[in-house]
């Protein structure tokens, strides 16, 4: 095993870790803000996938172009989801919302089913299978591509919470509840709004993730599992801590690949949420409960 | 009490029939009566730590699992009978369940972050059984099934009538101990910690030692579930029997037919697998012969029980029922 | 399509699903009309594989009348990839009649069912599945026409000396990369046991990768293999793991003599080559097969295109294939035992001898624990996007190209 190698398998595992964190973005935002255990993130990311087949079969567009629609779109679904169906969910006990999303998975995996049928379905690019060559490594174009995508998107929502007034109500709504409404701000909106923008970042990991990987119906429950594990290691409502929770699953599977077994890579991104969980459970980057 | 009387009444009849009920099934009724025994066993046993106590697991398919390769690895590899391999079971799974409880409590993990440790070892788990080779890895452990005619409960080979009465035991031992757990005081401190933990501590109960007592049941309950899956399956695999799906499939028995009740997990395996059965067949009876359509349905239902009776269908029938329970 | 179901549909209808599932009586089947229940996973994760093997069903009754002249009546199940699932429908099939059980494509679910079987003395013929532990549990009701695990590979290595002694060309390193599911981890112990009895293959492996079938990501495994330097690849993969590897390796421009599968699914499939276009071309799979001249295979085709004008069977080969054998060793007993009686149709199938079939191997004969020996596998290579056979050479459609033009030696 030379060097070379090494280096260049641990950037793809960059990489890759940047892809999950932009999964996970939308759980972050979600998650963080209506503490709804949204159990039907893989699931979302799994239609936005399927999105961007139909767009790409049917007019052609290219994933980078169909960004835009499919993101407005989820945006004003997951609003509309979060007002209509998950609202009175919030004050529900934990182990409720969870069945409510779980009801909701299994109906959109089998009506993903009833509608696609069971074969893998995937966008042909061939400018992607191109590597980008930096020096003596080859790296993954469409790979580098999400990654880009998935640091300006995060850099986005950063700027959005931090800096704008509508992120800072939100914010608000997520430290106090009460408080919130106590000065007035109309917390359902919030949520709503919040929702709406979580679904947006989930479509845009979607649109992102067909690009490298094919989509089937029972695609979602993995991402959804991989997406708590890297929001937990990287902190509850932090942008940036979804990105760099994400480098960390991809860097450490890829070195655990790498050195010990590829098919047992899986057990150290369960190892690591574990001891995150015991060490520090508010996350790498999250704010100390 | 009529409420009491009317409530003894029922649990009879119910009793009685399910006693007699292989007499009259045909063997698919049998077949399906017995998983709804098992799923309602396990419930019951997850419903423990969950209803009682509060601590949502869910990873507890690592109990089932571990259980079920425990036993059948003794009876596999060096010939020891059921009766014997679910003491080692129970144990492992009970060391498990407080490794498990001692790392959370000790560590101020509650809730979702709870439900998410509890998957990070079942998964964790699988993946290790699937590279363990004496117990056959990912290509699965077979256990011998040497005759099923003749009842030989001491290694748990006969007829199928023999597993459905294993099963029946065992949810009726479950049911019985949940009751007497949940009127004493052990049921009572749980209680309180469910409802609200912090006046508990405050009223001086050990927040701690009870949680702990609560997965520990938990756990060792689950094993015996585990060792029964074991010798009526014959075959596991580390990809099925640790399956996330199964860990989902246990709990959505306890929260559809009433959380924390006794009669809800019970209530909830038999609707649920009825649900599933029915959706098949009106499904091909209509014609509808697409793949996907009967899970499409049974999500909808679920959704529906989640949506508009929270509590489980059990509270609101046990009050047509006129009972109180 | 003959839906042979409306029977089954005015009975339930009639008696509703409560009354029906308390009835008691074994609903006896009518006079010179064979009920087989046929269990596949037409949902679930190997859903488009159930799917796949039930055209072969859907097409048998109409092509076994005419053989044999005897009237199959189909009833399906989906087994919905689980295992708990495979059981209670076995169960429900027997009970609405079944006289005889086809199916299921996984290990897992023909154990479930198996047992069912033989508590019921029902007999039960396996389409695909390749556990050797099946056939291994004394089972009375149980046949197998499919090769065991062991066999397929065995089958694989020697066709892979033959792909050498035929194009001339001889490697002397290979990776070995696998998935590590029941399927694959069968395929290595295989490999581990046989590979060094077969001393007429010339080539080591250097290094085994196994991978999580559940991987989105192979890039890792892909550079170790590339790593190696080996001549070629040596892969038991599915069908999705087996895209992913094969453009990550486009994406690394890892180019090895040739990409060579000992017995597993993936690389002849249609998906394949709709995800993959050129870069499907030169994959050597070798699996069991049918004959492309065979008589029997032509009338299946005829009978395949008719039911499925937009599809070939040559993207259903082996699905198709042992799902078509499976219920003509049924009917073919059945006109021999003259009766639908459990016992005599047991015991007819187990002195089948088929001698003109479709799939590549020796006569279907079952041996004393219900397995057919002698099935075989072909060399199947991906030549202008359709699996062709290129091994043996006795069945051959053209020759093998090896090694991959353009690959580059490390």
């Amino acid at each position: 095993m030379d060097a070379l190698t090494v280096v260049d398998l641990t950037l793809a595992g960059v990489l890759t870790g940047l892809l999950y964190g932009l999964m996970a973005l939308g759980l972050s935002v979600i998650f963080g803000v209506v503490r709804v255990v949204n159990f039907a993130h893989g699931e979302m990311m799994t239609i936005a996938m399927y999105a961007t087949v139909v767009l790409f079969t049917w007019l052609g567009l290219d994933p980078f172009v169909a960004l835009l629609p499919v993101a407005a779109a989820f945006f004003g679904l997951g609003y509309l989801l979060q007002r209509g169906l998950i609202n009175p969910f919030i004050t529900r006990p934990e182990h409720s919302q969870f069945m409510l999303l779980v009801a909701l998975a299994i109906i959109l995996v089998n009506a993903l089913l009833m509608i696609f049928g069971p074969d893998a379905r995937h966008v042909q690019l061939d400018y992607l299978l191109e590597p980008i060559e930096v020096g003596p490594l080859l790296l993954d174009r469409g790979k580098v591509a999400a990654a880009g995508v998935a640091a300006v998107t995060a850099a986005a929502l950063f700027a959005f919470f931090r800096f704008t007034l509508t992120g800072k109500a939100i914010r608000a709504c997520a430290d106090n509840h009460l408080g919130a409404q106590v000065i007035g701000l109309d917390v359902r909106r919030l949520y709503a709004l919040t929702f709406g923008l979580g679904s947006a970042c989930v479509a845009v990991a979607g649109c992102m993730m067909i690009v490298l990987v094919d989509v089937t119906p029972t695609l979602g429950p993995g991402y959804t599992l991989l997406a708590f594990v890297i929001v937990i290691v990287g902190g509850l409502g932090s942008m940036p801590g979804a990105l760099l929770g994400g480098v960390l699953i991809g860097v450490s599977e890829a070195l655990a690949g790498l050195f010990i077994a590829p098919s047992a890579k899986s057990m150290f991104s369960f190892a690591l949420l574990i001891l995150v969980l015991l060490l520090r459970p508010q996350g790498l980057l999250g704010k100390s409960a | 009490m009529k409420a009491e009387r009317r409530a003894t009444v029922l649990l009879a009849v119910l009793a009685c029939a399910l006693l007699v009920l292989p007499a009259f099934a045909n063997p698919y009724v049998l077949s399906v009566a017995t998983l709804i025994l098992f799923f309602a066993y396990t419930g019951q046993a997850w419903n423990v730590m969950m209803g009682f106590a509060g601590q949502l697991s869910l990873g507890h398919s690592l109990y089932v699992g571990v259980g079920a390769y425990v036993a059948a690895g003794l009876f596999f590899l060096y010939g020891v009978g059921p009766w014997a391999g679910v003491w080692l079971a129970m144990l492992a799974c009970a060391l498990l369940g407080a490794v498990i409880g001692a790392l959370a409590f000790r560590f101020r993990i509650a809730g979702v972050y709870f439900a998410l440790l509890t998957i990070a070892f079942a998964e964790f788990t699988r993946i290790g059984f699937d590279h363990f080779a004496p117990l056959g890895g990912p290509g699965g452990l077979f256990l011998k099934v040497e005759q099923r005619q003749h009842l030989d409960l001491l290694a748990l080979r006969g007829p199928p009538a023999m597993f459905y009465y294993v099963a029946l035991a065992l949810t009726a031992g479950a049911f019985a101990l949940c009751s007497r757990l949940l009127h004493s005081r052990v049921g009572y401190y749980w209680q309180a910690i469910r409802e609200n933990e912090e006046a508990a501590q405050a009223l001086g109960i050990d927040v701690f030692r009870y949680k702990m007592l609560a997965i520990l049941v938990s756990s060792s309950m689950t094993a015996l579930a585990g060792v029964f899956f074991a010798f009526y399956y014959n075959n596991l695999f580390p990809e099925q029997i640790f399956n996330i799906g199964r860990s989902i499939e246990i709990i959505l028995g306890p929260i559809i037919g009433g959380l924390g009740t006794l009669f809800g997990p019970i209530l909830g395996a038999a609707l649920l697998t009825v649900l599933a059965d029915s959706s098949t067949e009106l499904i091909g009876a209509l014609g509808w012969d697409i793949p996907g359509v009967k899970q499409v349905l049974y999500g909808v239902v679920l959704l529906g029980v989640v949506m508009f009776l929270p509590h489980g269908i059990w509270p609101v029938l046990a009050q047509k029922l006129g009972l109180r329970r | 399509m003959a839906r042979a179901i409306s029977r089954r549909r005015f009975s339930l209808a009639l008696a509703g699903a409560a009354a029906s599932t308390v009835a008691p009586a074994y609903v006896r089947a009518q006079a010179n009309r064979l009920k087989v229940g046929i269990l596949l996973p037409r949902s679930g994760v190997q859903g488009f594989i159930g799917q796949s093997c039930q055209k072969g069903a859907d097409l048998a009754p109409a092509v076994l009348k005419s053989m044999y002249g005897v009237d199959i009546e189909l009833m399906n199940a989906d087994t919905e990839t689980s295992v708990d699932t495979a059981r209670t429908r076995a169960e429900r099939l027997i009970q609405e009649g079944a006289q005889v059980l086809v199916g299921p494509f996984d290990s897992g679910a023909a154990s479930a069912i198996a047992q069912v079987a033989e508590q019921h003395s029902v007999p039960f013929v396996i389409n695909i599945a390749a556990a050797p532990q099946i056939t291994e549990q004394g089972y009375r009701f149980v046949f197998r026409n499919f090769p065991t695990a062991p066999e397929l590979v065995r089958n694989g290595l020697t066709l892979i000396g033959d792909l050498f002694r035929v194009t001339g060309v001889v490697p002397r390193t290979a990776v070995y990369m696998h998935v590590n599911d029941t399927f694959g981890q069968a395929n290595t112990k295989a490999i581990e046991a046989i590979l060094p009895k077969l001393d007429f293959l010339p080539f080591k492996i250097v290094d085994t990768i196994s991978y999580d079938p559940a991987a989105k990501d192979l890039t890792v495994e892909v550079g170790k293999a590339k790593a190696t330097g080996a001549d070629f690849l040596l892969l038991v993969s599915r069908l999705a793991d087996a895209i992913i590897l094969r453009r990550e390796m486009v994406k690394q421009r890892w180019e090895p003599m040739g990409i060579i599968s000992p017995g597993s699914p993936g690389m002849y499939e249609n998906q394949f080559y709709q995800a993959l276009g050129k870069y499907s071309e030169y994959c050597i799979s070798n699996v069991p097969w049918y004959v492309p001249a065979a008589p029997l295979t032509k009338t299946v085709e005829a009978a395949f295109k008719k039911q499925n004008p937009k599809d070939e069977l040559m993207f259903h080969a082996l699905n198709v294939g042992y799902t078509f054998e499976a219920l003509m060793i049924v009917a073919d007993a059945y006109k021999r035992a003259g009766s639908g009686d459990a016992k005599t149709l047991t015991e007819a199938i187990r002195t089948t001898e088929i001698g003109s079939r479709m799939m590549l191997g020796g006569p279907i004969k079952f041996d004393a624990k219900g397995q057919v020996q002698g099935n075989a596998s072909a060399g199947i290579q991906n030549l202008n996007l359709k699996p062709t056979v290129v091994l043996p050479e006795a069945s051959a459609q053209t020759k093998p190209v090896f090694p991959t033009p353009g690959s580059r030696k490390a």
